[in-house]
């Protein structure tokens, strides 16, 4: 079991910043459009859920896009992200926000964390 | 010196790496030697090319006199849980006492991997075989049981062959043209896509193409 753990640490990833459900991030996601060309794309929603552990750990992040509600899932460690920024960190009650798909509007904003309620 | 072309190790577990393009490519790691060679056999005296292993270390204590003297033959002093032929062209490129790691090893791009599955016990038919269930409600009395055997007056009888319940697993298994997605010699691993029959710690042969 330690060589499956010592493999995992190598391949994980230690620049991404703590992040928790409720925050909304910008993901920078590197997207190949042909052989060589390579851009990044920006992702920007609230993060409805974080699971798994190590290396398998995933992350949904959640964004109305015209009117249509968008969900993308991230492996945490994955390289396809060039950074993960949190533009403003959310206070919840629980840890995985899927009560959020059946609110719209006013009632989807999050609640702001500040750093004495963390 | 011509390398080998089959080890002996063990299954670590499985994790994951992410590859080039970013995809999560599934692997399993495989602990691949030392193997230590304990005998050369020759087409003059046995008939056939080929060179007796041992992989994983056991206290001479724990050997009985004959496998003691069997070891001390070859000049070392330990024991081995396995040993195994494997068929090479000429054995006389190695000597008894000799260890083989995975960098002695002919490496190629595909192995097949030949392991013992978990054993599942007496198994039904829905287990063994895929067959399917019937239905859990409604009244329904089938649930998993095996369902009609054959047919009626003729043939009067099952025919051979027919999958019906029994012991699962523990059997011999081979998975062919498992990909190497990463070889560490320093630390004697061996990661390949996908699955390997077998729990952790199981014994495999890998034979390298």
């Amino acid at each position: 079991m330690d060589i499956i753990r010592r493999l995992a640490y190598e391949e994980m990833r230690t620049d991404i910043p703590p992040f928790r459900p409720g925050d909304t991030v910008k993901v920078h996601v590197k997207i190949r459009e042909s052989a060589e060309k390579e851009r990044i794309q920006v992702f920007e929603g609230v993060v409805i859920s974080r699971r798994g552990s190590g290396i398998s750990e995933t992350f949904t992040v959640r964004k109305i896009s015209y009117g249509v509600g968008v969900e993308r899932i991230f492996p945490v460690n994955s390289p396809r992200i060039e950074k993960i920024e949190i533009v403003q960190s959310g206070r919840h009650n629980r840890s995985k926000l899927f009560y959020l798909r059946n609110l719209r509007g006013k009632a989807m904003r999050q609640k702001i964390r500040n750093k004495r309620t963390m | 010196m011509a390398g080998i072309n089959a080890l002996m190790g063990k299954k670590i577990g499985m994790t994951r790496v992410f590859s080039e393009d970013g995809s999560s490519v599934p692997v399993t790691v495989l602990e691949v030697g030392p193997c230590v060679v304990l005998q050369k056999k020759t087409t003059e005296k046995e008939g056939y090319n080929a060179l007796q292993l041992g992989y994983w270390e056991r206290p001479l204590k724990r050997l009985n006199k004959p496998a003691r003297g069997h070891v001390a033959k070859a000049g070392v002093d330990t024991g081995f849980r396995f040993i195994r032929e494997i068929p090479v062209e000429d054995p006389n490129e190695f000597e008894p006492g000799q260890e083989l790691t995975l960098s002695d090893a002919n490496i190629s791009q595909l192995v097949d991997i030949v392991s013992v599955t978990k054993g599942r016990g007496f198994a039904g038919t829905v287990k063994r075989h895929g067959f399917s269930r019937g239905p859990m409600a409604h009244g329904s009395k089938h649930h998993r049981a095996v369902g009609s055997s054959g047919m009626s007056a003729y043939p009067s009888r099952v025919l051979k062959g027919k999958r019906m319940p029994g012991r699962m697993g523990g059997k011999r298994k081979t998975v062919k043209n498992s990909l190497i997605v990463d070889i560490r010699p320093e630390e004697n691993l061996l990661l390949v896509k996908g699955g390997v029959a077998g729990a952790i710690n199981q014994m495999v042969l890998v034979y390298f193409k």
